[in-house]
């Protein structure tokens, strides 16, 4: 058979099912608006949660664009500084946080495709509630019990098809956010943890270590050059006295230690 | 004939896109039983289409149930076996005493 077909006589079996199960069927007209009124809160909690996982990952999605802005700059300043291997290695680690900037990307559009979708679902739904509410009054003023029947029957049926789709929708939506806040929950972690530096490229931490060291290295570069200047005019006078004085400094420490040795003794005398 | 597309509501259509809709039909139940992906998504989307095009919503204040229920616009073959096979709604949990 048909898939079309089949899922409609799905929904139709469950529609029978429940109305097989009144007794009258004007007593149930009340309790189904309260069940469809619970329909309503579920499905829009279903869209705050939607939002609430699209928002998280939003946030995520800037603090990798920050870190993919990090690895470029670290890769110009590497290759200002003549050290090519340094900017490839950068790059490459940026090459793999753009990579997961990218599927956060997807995930994030398609949060927001579940959530307009849920959100018009969820308009729908109410839309059919407020007109339901409306039916179920005016059968119960109008109609007998026996004739009432046949309304009572199309109006649930009708219902049931409307919650049973909203209730397919909010699954769906469930099941997309269950997998989003699991991976969120995972890049969160590393990035609390500084282990998306390690764990993306393993050479983050290297390359800024390295650029810092040849940052250090040219100023210890120019102190040296600074150095071999003042030799060369003549300094090592200088260089005697500030030995002197080390020596006497020294000295002097070595005295005042010593002192302090002595005076706990002497408390201990007393 | 009423047709759902489920997410989206119910439409009216005329009897020559209910023809078209019953061949559109036999198109993703074959996709569906070989497991053809994508054969499946372009029998949905030209069904979805169709739908949309040439169908006019049903009214909220009407309450009706549609002959044709089309599977969500981004479903895949999975999720409508499962659907076929356990015949289980969410809906269930709120329905009726």
């Amino acid at each position: 058979m048909s898939v079309m077909k089949r899922v409609s006589l799905i929904f139709r079996a469950k529609a029978n099912k429940a109305l097989d199960r009144m007794e009258d069927p004007r007593e149930t007209l009340d309790y189904s608006y309260q069940q469809q009124v619970e329909m309503l809160t579920r499905v829009r909690r279903g869209v705050a949660d939607v939002a609430t996982s699209r928002k998280r990952v939003e946030l995520q999605m800037n603090s990798l664009q920050k870190e993919v802005t990090r690895r470029e700059n670290q890769a110009r300043d590497a290759l200002a500084k003549g050290r090519e291997d340094l900017a490839r290695a950068a790059l490459q680690s940026k090459v793999s946080l753009q990579s997961q900037l990218d599927d956060l990307q997807g995930q994030y559009a398609s949060l927001q495709e579940q959530e307009e979708k849920l959100t018009l679902a969820s308009q729908r739904l109410q839309a059919k509630v407020d007109a339901f509410r409306t039916k179920k009054e005016t059968i119960k003023a109008t109609y007998t019990a026996a004739e009432a029947q046949t309304r009572i029957n199309e109006a649930f049926s009708g219902i049931s098809e409307e919650m049973g789709d909203v209730g397919l929708a909010i699954q769906r939506a469930e099941d997309k956010t269950a997998q989003m806040q699991a991976r969120a929950g995972a890049i969160d972690e590393l990035l609390a943890s500084g282990a998306l530096e390690d764990h993306v490229g393993g050479t983050q931490d290297a390359i800024q270590a390295e650029l810092d060291r040849m940052g250090a290295g040219n100023e210890i570069e120019s102190e040296l050059a600074r150095m071999k200047g003042e030799l060369a005019a003549g300094a090592p006078r200088q260089i005697e006295a500030n030995g002197d004085a080390g020596a006497a400094d020294s000295a002097g420490s070595a005295g005042s230690a010593g002192a302090q040795a002595e005076r706990p003794q002497a408390g201990d005398g007393s | 004939m009423i047709v759902r597309i489920l997410g989206e509501g119910q439409f009216r259509v005329g009897d020559d896109v209910a023809a078209k809709l019953t061949a559109l039909d036999s198109a993703l139940d074959k996709a569906v039983e070989t497991g053809d992906e994508a054969g499946f998504k372009t029998a949905l989307d030209a069904s979805v289409r169709l739908v949309r095009e040439s169908g006019t919503r049903v009214p909220d204040e009407e309450f009706a149930t549609a002959e044709f229920i089309l599977p969500f616009s981004d479903a895949t073959i999975a999720e409508v076996r499962r659907l076929l096979a356990d015949g289980k709604i969410p809906g269930d949990s709120v329905g009726l005493p």
